[in-house]
């Protein structure tokens, strides 16, 4: 990768945000187990079922700040390292990230102090209210980002407007119900649960092999076997795959992670395990399931999955009627104004605004796009093609631990059913080796997505190479170098707190604290919170 | 959808103003008590039992009010886009120094007490320090370049080129603002030890909050006066236009030395934002000698207030001077998001921000009363 100031802004956003979600998935699904335990504990009174949540809370706690710390960054990376994105977009990018502040951080951050600091201080079903709303908050969250993320995938509800030289909102609505957010939202919440479900069986599954804390761990994994497994399905099931179709580069993120240089005849059929070249642009020693992506992909036999030479070639055409969008856009500049410019200029401005994106592609070849050479418009137009095999084996990846996930939470709910959950030692133990695997599911599954939008920051809209802001590659050096150490260290400090945690186990229960008096030893003991 | 007609874009960037200045005002009035209570507790707090005291005053409710610095972001990001494109890329590594100091504090919090061990608590209770005193030196410098005008300029594309530097940031008048915000902050958290904590840390706490009332007064004082000699400020000469769009290019900008008094001329009322500014304070330094319960806390955050506000008022309509092209310069008039956003953002808020507000409220009332000792070394579970 060449150091300059577009690849290291994307390696910073890349780093930041993957830092970013190694905390979140776990707590958007403990925050909801939290939730289910103590609502049991509340509706049967039992106080083991107290102890568990309040010891998964502690675990909670100790990763639930780390996602606060590092999401700050995140709310100022745009403006920081993508300037001139924020400007062009900000008008419909930045409502999602300000609604998000206020329906959903304000409601998890404001409770998330009742959760910990107010056991004592409310009534039960009171402070079963506060766990609820942290759960609600964190999810509520993560509709927001995914509704402003599903907008650079498939932006929907916007239109360019000459005089800000910038998107603004069309349709408010649109953005909210676009469809490839709303199945990223359920995607990545169930991806969520699962990395939590699978957390919790895991960490169960360790102390039921050392015998220790067995009733609260035996609890524990039938939760977590039952909620992971729902969720489990639901990733899959629901998986994002169905909003690939939405879009041109949707279609186009599709063909690469399948490595589909040429249009099947539809159903189409799924690549299992191929060689992607994108030298020779073709896939070698494919292994294929016959029609398998068409269904998967269209769910139907007879509608066709477009191979990349064919979107290939949609973009050549989007570039050239770019070019008439980007001439007409000069002309109305030069006039100071759509109503000042004749009615053919504006009528072929309103004709191909839409692809004025495409004329932005071309940038690297020509600085004025309306020069460009047929050659360059085609190296354009090949330039719509995201790295194919890194996208490619990712995906694959993923895939294969989602049904891996549904394997495993599914053996283990049976298990927990016929209370047999300690028959077999071995399988004790794959439950705990299988705590990273939804992590690293979850990194490839950003990556796939984010990856595979390149080269756009939005989609048809705007290039990712000319959204940085004017930066010199020094002080992005600095900054990366001081988040990549920050994070770093936190990191390890933080996975050292939650195996000391998870080591200590449990605070026995013993019901209400002891009453307050002057004469309290002097030793502070060391708090669980 | 025809509904934001119902509010023409003149008046929506006016409230919009507001609001921008409502989020900075609630965020410093807020999260600003856990600054200074970070920035003050090498020095209220002695023992860990002590520091503990300290900690746990805010040990639930900093989470709440560090939400109104990422509202802040997203806010400015939703209303005011150029805002912040311009501002967080050219204030970029004092931005990476501020998220940094930020980013170790929440860490800090929910770490510090997992360990009984003095020298990870001590390593911890500087990160609270560094998380309380950078941040609020940081943005009193940002605010103080903000009013001598910043060094960039818009293209023909709206694309922002900063030609500052980091250290051109520490001007000798941006460090006086930044002192002010360090000292009003302070005062600010020890107006809230002083009510929340008990014993030796709220009497130490009492004591430097009103040394820091009495800063607040000599800078706010100080900074008025070099604005007043030594800075110009900026004035619009073309007609303006409240309802244009948003492209700050298309106007006029001419520096002018007296251009931020001139709101306070034309109407004298706006007078009462500075002059609670300092009568807030001095209310909290009497309210602090005087031993008072809870009115410290509230003059505190009125000078906050008044602080905040005085800057904004004498800006306005600017948001973000140009230094090198004043044209580029950010106004209410020409920087904001289009009329539609701005509109559907004011229904969010009004429905959300009274919610947010009462259960805040709601759970300060659970909290209620001081963090005493004896409890923090008894019920050490339910305590950070």
């Amino acid at each position: 990768m060449e150091l300059d100031v577009v690849s290291l802004s994307r390696l910073q956003f890349a780093m930041t945000a993957m830092y970013h979600f190694l905390f979140v998935p776990l707590t958007l699904g403990l925050s909801i187990i939290l939730a289910i335990m103590e609502t049991v504990y509340v509706m049967t009174d039992r106080p083991v079922w107290r102890q568990m949540t309040k010891f998964w809370g502690t675990l909670f706690g100790i990763n639930f700040v780390l996602g606060v710390a590092t999401g700050i960054t995140m709310e100022f990376q745009f403006g920081m390292n993508w300037s001139y994105y924020s400007h062009y977009v900000g008008d419909i990018f930045g409502a999602p990230l300000a609604i998000e502040g206020l329906m959903a951080f304000f409601l998890e951050a404001t409770f998330v102090g009742l959760f910990f600091f107010g056991w004592d201080r409310m009534s039960k079903l009171g402070h079963l209210a506060a766990t609820w709303a942290v759960a609600a908050g964190s999810n509520f969250s993560a509709l927001w980002i995914l509704i402003a993320n599903g907008w650079m995938q498939n932006p929907v509800g916007a239109a360019f407007n000459p005089a800000t030289m910038r998107m603004e909102i069309t349709d408010f609505y649109e953005v909210v119900f676009n469809p490839v957010a709303q199945a990223k939202f359920v995607h990545t919440v169930s991806a969520g649960y699962v990395t939590a479900a699978i957390f919790v069986l895991g960490v169960s599954a360790w102390y039921v092999l050392k015998g220790r804390h067995v009733a609260l761990a035996k609890r524990s994994m039938a939760v977590a076997a039952s909620f992971g497994l729902l969720s489990s399905l639901s990733v899959v099931v629901l998986g994002d795959e169905s909003g690939y179709l939405a879009t041109e580069h949707q279609r186009m993120k599709l063909a690469a992670i399948e490595g589909m240089w040429e249009t099947e005849p539809a159903p189409a059929p799924f690549t299992l395990i191929g060689f992607p070249d994108q030298q020779a642009r073709e896939t070698h020693h494919v292994l294929q399931i016959p029609a398998a992506l068409g269904l998967i992909a269209t769910r139907s036999l007879d509608t066709q999955v477009p191979g990349i030479r064919e979107l290939v070639g949609h973009a050549q055409e989007r570039i050239r009627s770019g070019i008439i969008a980007y001439d007409a856009l000069q002309q109305i500049r030069a006039a100071r104004g759509l109503d000042r410019v004749s009615p053919a200029v504006r009528e072929a401005f309103e004709a191909n605004g839409r692809n004025l994106g495409y004329a932005y592609l071309l940038g690297r070849h020509v600085a004025d796009p309306r020069q460009a050479t047929a050659e360059q418009i085609e190296a354009a137009a090949w330039s719509t093609v995201p790295q194919v095999a890194p996208l490619f084996w990712s995906f694959r990846i993923m895939v294969g631990l989602g049904f891996y996930f549904i394997l495993l939470l599914g053996l283990f709910f049976w298990l927990s059913a016929r209370q047999a959950l300690d028959r077999r030692r071995w399988l004790l133990w794959v439950a705990v080796l299988s705590i990273p695997l939804p992590w690293i599911a979850a990194e490839l599954g950003w990556f796939v997505a984010e990856f595979g939008r390149q080269p756009w920051i939005i989609e048809g809209v705007l290039p990712t190479a000319i959204a940085v802001s004017s930066l010199g590659i020094t002080e992005i050096l600095l900054t990366l170098a001081g988040f990549v150490t920050l994070y770093s260290v936190l990191f390890i400090i933080e996975m050292g707190l939650m195996i000391r945690a998870i080591r200590k186990g449990p605070e026995p229960d013993h019901g209400l604290p002891a009453p307050l008096t002057a004469a309290a030893p002097r030793a502070a003991p060391l708090p669980a919170e | 959808m025809i509904l934001h007609e119902l509010i023409d874009y003149g008046t929506l960037r006016l409230i919009w103003w507001v609001l921008l200045g409502v989020l900075l005002i609630a965020f410093a009035a807020t999260d600003g008590f856990d600054m200074g209570v970070g920035a003050l507790l090498p020095f209220v707090a002695k023992t860990d039992v002590e520091r503990r005291v300290a900690i746990n005053t805010i040990g639930p409710v900093w989470e709440g009010n560090q939400v109104w610095f990422i509202l802040g972001g997203g806010a400015i990001f939703a209303a005011w886009p150029p805002l912040y494109a311009v501002s967080f890329s050219g204030f970029y590594l004092a931005m990476f120094v501020v998220l940094a100091a930020l980013i170790l504090r929440p860490v800090a919090f929910k770490y510090r007490s997992k360990r009984d061990d003095a020298r990870w608590r001590a390593a911890w209770d500087w990160a609270l320090f560094i998380g309380g005193f950078v941040p609020a030196l940081i943005f009193g410098v940002a605010v103080g370049n903000v009013l001598e005008g910043v060094p960039f300029r818009f293209d023909d594309d709206l694309r922002a080129f900063y030609e500052g530097s980091f250290f051109g940031l520490l001007n000798p008048f941006a460090l006086l603002c930044g002192l002010l915000s360090v000292s009003m902050l302070v005062m600010h958290g020890g107006a809230w030890l002083s009510l929340k904590a008990s014993g030796a840390v709220a009497e130490r706490a009492r004591a430097y909050g009103a040394l820091a009332a009495l800063a607040t007064i000599a800078l706010f004082a100080l900074g008025g006066l070099s604005l007043w000699l030594f800075l110009d400020g900026f004035r619009i000469t073309s007609p303006i236009i409240p309802d244009g769009p948003s492209n700050p290019l298309h106007k006029e900008v001419v520096r002018d030395g007296m251009a931020w008094f001139t709101n306070y001329a034309a109407r004298p009322w706006l007078l009462v934002a500075p002059a609670m500014g300092f009568a807030g304070a001095l209310v909290a330094f009497l309210g602090m000698k005087a031993r008072w319960e809870g009115l410290p806390l509230i003059a505190s955050g009125l000078s906050v207030l008044g602080v905040i506000a005085t800057v904004g008022v004498a800006m306005f309509p600017f948001i973000l001077p140009s230094s090198i092209d004043p044209r580029s310069s950010l106004t209410v008039w020409d920087s904001s998001s289009s009329h539609q956003t701005l509109f559907i953002m004011l229904a969010v808020t009004l429905i959300f921000l009274p919610i947010v507000l009462a259960y805040t409220a709601f759970v300060y009332r659970v909290l209620w009363g001081k963090v005493q000792e004896a409890e923090v070394r008894n019920e050490a579970g339910h305590f950070y």
